[in-house]
Parts: C-alpha cells; structure tokens; sequence
C-alpha cells in the first residue's frame, strides 16, 4: 500500500519546508518529500491549492471514559480529532477511575485499541484520586505507558507534595503538566474578576490565582530539576513570568487554548455558559498577552483543552452550569482565522505549535515530515469558510464557544498512520 | 416613544429614555391606588406568574397588587413546594408556564443572570424581580421616581448608596439607573465590599461615610447581610454600625433636607438608627407605596410590547 499527496504546499516546520512538494507514503511511513514525484501509488491524492502539515497533536484533551460516557467517549472524541486534522491526543487523567494506576491505564488502554481513530496518549495523575493528598507511584505509571503526568482540573496545594512529586518525575524520566491554579485565591469564581465580574453580579477569578500558582510549579520544578509544562496559560503575568523563567534555561514549556487569545471576557455579557471555562476568558490585555507570547515564543503550544459536557450541565444557571468547552473540530480553524489570517504567525510557526513542540515536549516520533516518521498528515483548504453549527459538530457534547462563528480552514483529509481517517479519496 | 422589549432584566440594558417612560407610566398609574375602587383594566385577561426561588415577602406581594390592581391574573409559585424541588430545571419550569398560556413570569432568582437565561428560552416577558448579585430593577426604578417625586429631578442630585455594594443588585441597578439620568453617584462601603473596578460604571467610591454625605441630596442605605457566607471578607456588626450606620448625629452634619430610603427589610441598629428611620427624612414606606405604582408601569408596557410584536 503506498499514498501519493500530490502538489501541496507542504509544511514541516522540523526542515523548514514551505514549499509544493509532493509526499510519498510506504508502509504507513513517510518515505519521500520531493518536488514531482514519479512513483505508481495505490492512492493519489490531489493536493493543489492545499496546505499539506503534520497532523495535530493535541497535548489537552479530556476524553471522559471511562466514566463519563454521556459526555464523550473514545471513539467520539477520536472522530472529532480527525474531522479537526488531529491525529494525536493526549487524554487527561481525571476519568472514573482517575488514571492513577495501572488497572486503569489498563482499562483505558483497551478501549483506545478498541475505538480509537487517532493515536490516543494516556496522561497519568500526580496524586491517587487527583484529591492532592498521597501521589500516585509515577514509576509504575510511566511503566504502563503514559506520557505525562498532570492532576489537571486541580493543583497539587502542598509545597512539599508537589517537590515530591517533580523529584519524582525527574527520576522516572516523565514530563509533569501543572494546572496551575491556587483555588485559595479562585475560590468559587466562575468568571474573570474584574468590571464584567462586577456588572454582572458573578464572583471573580483573580489573574492572581493563576500567575502565582505558575510562580511556584516553575520554582519547585527548578528546584527538583524536573521538566514542567504549564496547561492553559490565560494571564499576562504569567506569560511573563514564563518568559523570565526560560532565560534561566529552566525545562518549562508551556500552553494555551484558541479560546484564550481569540475570545475576552466580553464575550460573558449575556451569562453564555458556552463561554464559561477555568480559567476564564480574560481581558483584552490578557489576550494581547497570549498573542505576543505566541508571537515571541514563550508559549510553545496551542492545545484545545476539548472539555466535553451535556446540554444538562451547560443549559442551567451561570454559576451552576460546568466549566469548559470542546475545541477538537473548531482548533486548527480557530487558529487559521486569529493566528494565520491576522499575520501573528505563518504556517511553520502554527505547526510548530500545533504539531512539532508537542511532540518535543512528549518525546514523541511524531509531528514532522521526516523520512521514516508515521504518516500523520492534515490537508487544509485554508481559505474555505464554514459556519460552526451545533448540528454539524460530531462530539457527543454541543459546548463550543465557537457556534455560529465564521471560522476558515477545512480539512480535507486527515491520515493518521498512513491511513485516511477523514475525508474520501475521489475514485 | 413607544416601548418594544419584552423583558425588563435589568437597568443596565434600558436608555434613559425607556427609563423615564416607565417613570411617567408610573407616574400616571399612581393615582389608580387612591381611587375607592383600585382598579383599571388594563391587563385584564393576563396572567402573571410569581415564580420566586428566594424568599421575599416585600417584593412578591408588590408585585401582586400591581397586577391586581390591572386586573391580571396572579398566580404564585413558592419553588419550595413545586416541581422544583424535583429537581426540575429553571428552563424546563419556564416552558411549563409558557405552555400554560401565562404572559409574564415575575422572577426571583439567587443565581445571578436567571432572568436574562429564562428571557432567551421564553417568548412570554420576564420581569426580573432580582436575580443574584446582578440586577433588581424595579427598585431602583421605585427608588428613583421616589426621588423624583420628592426633589423635582435627577440630573446633578448627589446620590450616596451605602452599605455591601459587592453583594448588592439593588445598587447595580441604582448605579446603572442614576447614572443614566445624570446623577452623580457615591457608593460607600468598607473596602472589602466595594465591588472590583465598580468606578468604571460612574460611580465614585468612599470608604468614609461622612465625607460620602457631606454633599448629599439622599443616602439611600442597604441592608446588612449578616448571614451572608463570606467568610472572613465582612466586617463585625457593631463595628459597622460605628463607621457606616446612619445615625441622627450623622445626618445633622448632612444636607438639612437629605432624603433617606431604605429597599428595606430594615434591620434597625445594624445599618440604620430607629430615630432615622422613623424621622422627618425618611422616605421608607412612600416608597413601598411607590413600588405598586412602578411595577404597575412594567408590568403594562412588557405586555404592550408583546402584544405589538405578535
């Protein structure tokens, strides 16, 4: 079986390639990046006009299985990755169970070879249950195979705990991600604190209770000389704060979502609890922040935090209703459209961000072009338009932030292992 | 002008225009309640719905005479004893009252944002009665045509709002409403209960009664909620009442003829003294009376815009 993408331009960030080449495709792997290639292919694909990437790795993703079926499930979220162009996720630990140990990497593990579509990468929790308390054995986790580990939705509060746990991953050899929030500061907040906070009667969420978490995770990972990656970087402080601390060449990488610099607080107005998430949409300075340090590369990744919830837990009261929203279908066009479009980054640096740093931060053999690599591809039509409809997304969860936005990018096909997973070749 | 929204959510999101148009409606309704017979047709063949998810006496029996007296229908639902507690959602209740063929619903909600939320599930109005922290319009509005009645006018009036502006709807729609019609608004609290950023609406800010009343033409004081669970962020009661309680010896340093209202319940001793209270300048009962003749205006022009619409 061989694939043949012809006359795209391609992007590979990993050998600064921008131009229209053609790809070959041999047994599931990248085995050519030329000008006319002249090879007999089972398949051809006719990529004129397209742009040609590495398929999206999504460092952020909450598949809720096990447990929240109702929500999510392996294989809806996966179809969802392949309609966006991703083809590799990493899956946060808080399920039922919490992915705090190896019967349930285990069970998790099945479903994936079972349902999944796209490479599905376990995250493991810091601490037993997520509850902060007692870690899990990291050893033994990074044993069955996770990538990470995270106790994403909460932060670890002890000090001391949370030494333990980078000294721990540095012996293991395992990346920690931080969701760095001090819920001492947060408290009950459910929007940013500031004048909308305030008009609109709600309690706030300080930048405070971010950037100071940030402060410490960094500080206590240096300390342990453990690699760090912060999830969902919102605020300007910390972006700062990020950026001093990688001239110290600390290991820190960190992220942000597309709603964080393509979205502000004004979009709360109206009470929308699609618009709802932790850590809020934040102000305009927040936002012309994020760009910049997207722009100068403090921020190394741009993952969905896809956070999937029912119609009954969104469609209720503004403080009742759950944080999050999905991103999987809407990412790499949210991106195009804010990030592309406005000129904040070309297709290299997007890809980078989407696709090649992820991988680095993972240590994954992934997120480029190079011969050899799994065929992990997304084809884009980058000037096409399309409206976000909630009829149209294929989550089992409606929870974009996104509905009823023109967003442009569509993606033609994505191959994830050398095989078509969205998109269908025109015979 | 005429009116056209179907709701009244909040004080932020009307002109002043619509703001004075419920005020002259008012104004020509209050005369209804001193009539033998106390009543108009007006609404007559309406139904209006109480659904209330906070306990409130003043305010839902407000409502009702207001309707009643413009021979709508009332029916109240004490969310205690209803599907509510069933565990029925706040939308689903509302359809239910919309299937029933009622024409506004008067809510109370302690979340804050319910009523904008119901307003967008519903085509019947909705009338916010308070929701949360956010917004209670119609005291404001009865707070503003009181001051109107007894000083004349609005614009340049020195309004001081005192006590915990951070938890309070009625001073966000007294801020929102004195703003729009020109008044210069001091809110005053203990710095912990000024609201973050609150200057932005217009508002100027004390943290020293005595300073906030120095220029004043009404003090409108709020109530205390002491049983509030916030924790270590509210002040001591008797220390407040020393720094923030509007007393008889505050007020002879005020303006000679400075009015004084409270939304009330009052707890009297905590954020106002008895002597105040009950003395020469309080306006505190004009303004329930005051209330019917306001809630009669929004109840008949959500129902006029309505009725244009379909």
């Amino acid at each position: 079986m061989s694939m043949l993408i012809k006359g795209g331009r391609v992007i590979d960030p990993a050998n600064k390639i921008d131009a229209l080449l053609d790809i070959l495709i041999e047994d599931n792997k990248i085995s050519k990046v030329a000008k006319n290639i002249k090879a007999q292919a089972s398949s051809i694909i006719d990529a004129t006009g397209k742009i040609v990437a590495p398929g999206i790795i999504d460092m952020h993703v909450h598949l809720r299985q096990p447990g929240r079926e109702d929500k999510e499930t392996v294989a809806t979220a996966t179809a969802a990755a392949a309609k966006g162009g991703v083809t590799t996720v990493l899956a946060m630990p808080n399920t039922n169970p919490t992915m705090d140990c190896l019967e349930s990497v285990e069970l998790l593990k099945g479903i994936i070879t079972k349902d999944a579509r796209i490479n599905v990468l376990i995250c493991g929790a810091i601490t037993r249950g997520r509850l902060g308390k007692e870690l899990s054995d990291v050893a033994a986790l990074k044993k069955s195979g996770v990538y990470a580990i995270s106790d994403d939705g909460c932060s670890v509060d002890s000090d001391e705990l949370m030494l333990k746990a980078f000294n721990e991953a540095r012996q293991a050899g395992i990346l920690t991600i931080c969701h760095s929030e001090d819920k001492k500061l947060s408290g009950k907040g459910v929007i940013n604190m500031g004048f909308n906070s305030t008009r609109l009667g709600l309690r706030g969420i300080s930048n405070e209770s971010e950037y100071k978490r940030v402060a410490r995770d960094i500080e206590l990972a240096e300390k342990a000389g453990a690699a760090v990656h912060i999830a969902h970087v919102s605020c300007r402080q910390s972006v700062e704060i990020i950026a001093k601390a990688k001239k110290r060449r600390v290991k820190l990488t960190c992220e942000t979502a597309p709603h964080y610099f393509s979205l502000t607080e004004e979009e709360l107005l109206g009470y929308d609890t699609n618009m709802k998430m932790n850590p809020p949409l934040r102000s305009c300075e927040d936002v012309a922040a994020i760009k910049q340090g997207l722009r100068d590369g403090t921020i190394d990744v741009v993952s969905s935090d896809h956070a999937p919830h029912t119609e009954n837990e969104k469609d209720i009261e503004f403080e009742r209703a759950e944080f999050g929203v999905t991103g999987l279908e809407t990412e790499l066009a949210v991106n195009i459209t804010e990030l592309i479009d406005s000129k904040l980054l070309d297709w290299s640096k997007l890809f980078e961000k989407m696709a090649l740093n992820p991988a680095k931060i993972l240590g994954l053999d992934r997120g480029s072009l190079s011969q050899g690599r799994p065929a992990d591809i997304v084809i884009i039509s980058a000037d096409k338009e399309w409206a976000v409809k909630k009829n149209e997304l294929i989550s089992k969860s409606k929870n974009s932030a996104f509905l009823g936005r023109v967003l442009k990018g569509v993606v033609d096909y994505t191959i994830c292992n050398g095989k078509i997973v969205q998109g269908c070749l025109l015979k | 002008m005429s009116w056209t929204k179907k709701d009244l959510l909040g004080l932020e999101y009307l002109t002043k225009e619509e703001i004075e148009l419920i005020l002259d409606t008012a104004d020509s309704f209050k005369e209804v309640s001193t009539r033998e017979i106390k009543k108009v047709p007006a609404l007559r063949g309406k139904t209006a719905v109480n659904l209330f998810y906070e306990p409130s006496t003043r305010t839902r029996v407000s409502f009702e005479v207001a309707a009643k007296r413009l021979s709508a229908d009332v029916i109240n639902i004490a969310t205690e004893t209803s599907s509510v507690r069933k565990g029925e959602t706040l939308i689903d209740t509302g359809r239910n009252i919309q299937a029933l063929k009622a024409d506004i619903i008067i809510m109370r909600h302690n979340c804050s944002g319910a009523a904008n939320m119901l307003a967008r599930a519903l085509d019947i109005s909705v009338v916010n009665a308070g929701d949360g922290w956010h917004e209670h319009p119609t005291q404001a509005l009865l707070d503003i045509f009181t001051l109107k009645e007894k000083l004349g006018k609005i614009k340049g009036l020195n309004i001081t709002i005192v006590g915990d502006i951070a938890h309070s709807r009625v001073a966000r729609s007294n801020i929102w409403g004195l703003t729009k019609l020109g008044a210069n608004v001091t809110v005053c609290a203990p710095e912990m209960l000024l609201p973050v950023a609150i200057e932005k609406t217009g508002a100027k800010t004390s943290s020293n009664i005595d300073e906030a009343l120095k220029d004043a033409d009404a003090v409108n004081v709020l109530r205390m909620q002491f049983e509030r669970d916030e924790g270590a962020a509210f002040p001591e009661q008797l220390d407040y009442f020393k720094r923030f309680g509007i007393t008889g010896e505050r007020l002879a340093r005020a303006k000679k003829d400075i009015i004084v209202m409270h939304p009330g319940p009052i707890n009297r001793g905590i954020e106002m003294s008895s002597e105040v209270a009950d003395g020469a300048n309080s306006v505190i009962l004009e303004q329930v009376t005051n209330g019917i003749a306001v809630r009669m205006a929004v109840l008949f022009l959500v129902s006029q815009a309505r009725e244009i619409k379909t």
